[in-house]
């Protein structure tokens, strides 16, 4: 595999994770269990989806990809690459929660390696969002500390989110095919290191909470090579709805 | 000299565009600007959102091409300057002045990196007391935050520290 390929491969995936997780937190608009809560989720989807369109725009200036908007909503369920993890419906304000600290400090390690990319456009894009991101991380701590020493009953609920929400949070560093060119060419340092990183930083947060780590026995991977969820598809019609309506309109 | 008095008069006309989420901010003393060029083409601006997922960026940039195009009576090229990253270092202490009477607490100065303490650290606006605890770092803008005051027992807004 070239760079020329490798490198699209990665954008895309980290690109269709942030617009997918952005969706699904924007369905807490409305929603939130306090007013702060709704208008936190509301926010970070905004950050993950400007994060995306930003990712998709390097892909159109560096990569001849297609025009950002279209990219993000044109495309068959089978051409995303997001993980299963960020596609799954919002569920429980307690899985939402955990989905949003786990995905978050993977993020966070994420662009943290990217202010070293070799690849400039990247390196550029992490200077600009690793700073957003630490309130992001900072919201996610805070919520697992608080709901988690409130008593036994709220413990055990995060307990039961954490174990629901692990091996999924493993999709996230499904490695690509491209991987040991992207590793030698400095790009990043790959999925595996990224992943030691992400257990390293929230160990501390877990293990503050008092809960259980799981071991990552069966991390669940498919979606980097178009494999998806039932669930993938029903929330692109709802996605691209709006847009399909007409393309070509300007807004 | 014509190009010194050109330059001067860009700035000015820089100073009548106004950040339509904090009206009394204009784009200079946000730290926006980071780069003014005149050549025959017309006038250059390079330009940088606050947040990058700032809702207002498209329309804060086409402002800027209207009021320098309208002041100046030339063509206006706005671009996003890309090497640049915005960071609440640049909001000048003017700034933070005008935001503190617009009653949103100033972003503490740092030094290149915002630490987790930091970002809980906002003084009252309506009281000046120090004695406040972050509510959420999320407002009613990306680049809000929210915050308590023992003191006064008011919730105020502070723009973050990034
Ligand atoms: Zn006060």
């Amino acid at each position: 595999m070239q760079l020329q390929q490798a490198l699209p491969e990665l954008l895309t995936k980290i690109a269709d994770d942030e617009l997918i997780i952005g969706h699904r937190n924007s369905e807490w608009t409305g929603l939130g269990p306090v007013m702060e809560e709704d208008i936190a989720f509301s926010s970070m989807a905004q950050d993950k989806i400007g994060h995306a369109w930003a990712l998709y725009r390097i892909l159109q200036e560096h990569f001849g990809g297609g025009d950002p908007d279209h990219f993000a909503f044109m495309r068959q369920a089978g051409e995303y690459k997001c993980c299963h993890f960020v596609e799954l419906p919002i569920g429980s304000y307690e899985f939402s929660l955990m989905r949003h600290f786990l995905f978050d400090h993977a993020e966070t390690v994420r662009y943290q390696s990217f202010a070293q990319s070799s690849f400039v456009p990247l390196q550029q894009l992490a200077g600009k969002i690793k700073g957003e991101l630490k309130y992001h991380t900072l919201h996610a701590d805070a919520w697992i500390l608080q709901l988690c020493t409130a008593g036994e009953d709220s413990r055990q609920r995060m307990q039961h989110a954490l174990d629901q929400c692990f091996q999924l949070a493993g999709g996230i560093f499904e490695p690509g095919a491209g991987e040991a060119l992207l590793i030698a060419e400095k790009v990043y340092p790959g999925e595996e290191a990224l992943c030691e990183q992400w257990l390293k930083n929230i160990s501390h947060v877990i293990e503050k909470a008092g809960l259980r780590l799981p071991q990552m026995t069966t991390p669940v991977y498919g979606g980097r090579t178009g494999q998806h969820t039932q669930h993938l598809q029903q929330l692109l019609n709802e996605m691209g709805e709006v847009f399909r309506l007409d393309p070509e309109a300007t807004w | 000299m014509q190009t010194i008095t050109t330059l001067q008069a860009v700035y000015n006309a820089l100073e009548h565009v106004m950040d339509p989420e904090i009206p009394v901010l204009n784009v200079l003393e946000l730290g926006m600007i980071t780069d003014v060029k005149i050549d025959l083409e017309g006038v250059h601006i390079k330009m940088i959102p606050t947040f990058s997922a700032c809702p207002a960026i498209d329309l804060i940039r086409e402002n800027i091409t209207n009021t320098v195009e309208r002041e100046l009576q030339m063509p206006a090229i706005v671009t996003v300057d890309k090497e640049v990253n915005w960071n609440s270092n640049r909001l000048s202490e003017e700034a933070k002045e005008k935001l503190r009477n617009y009653g949103i607490a100033a972003p503490v100065r740092h030094e290149g990196d915002v630490s987790l303490d930091l970002l809980e650290k906002a003084n009252c606006p309506h009281c000046g007391s120090e004695s406040t605890y972050l509510r959420s770092p999320f407002g009613s803008a990306l680049c809000r935050a929210l915050h308590v005051c023992r003191q006064c027992g008011m919730m105020f807004e502070q723009f973050k520290p990034l």
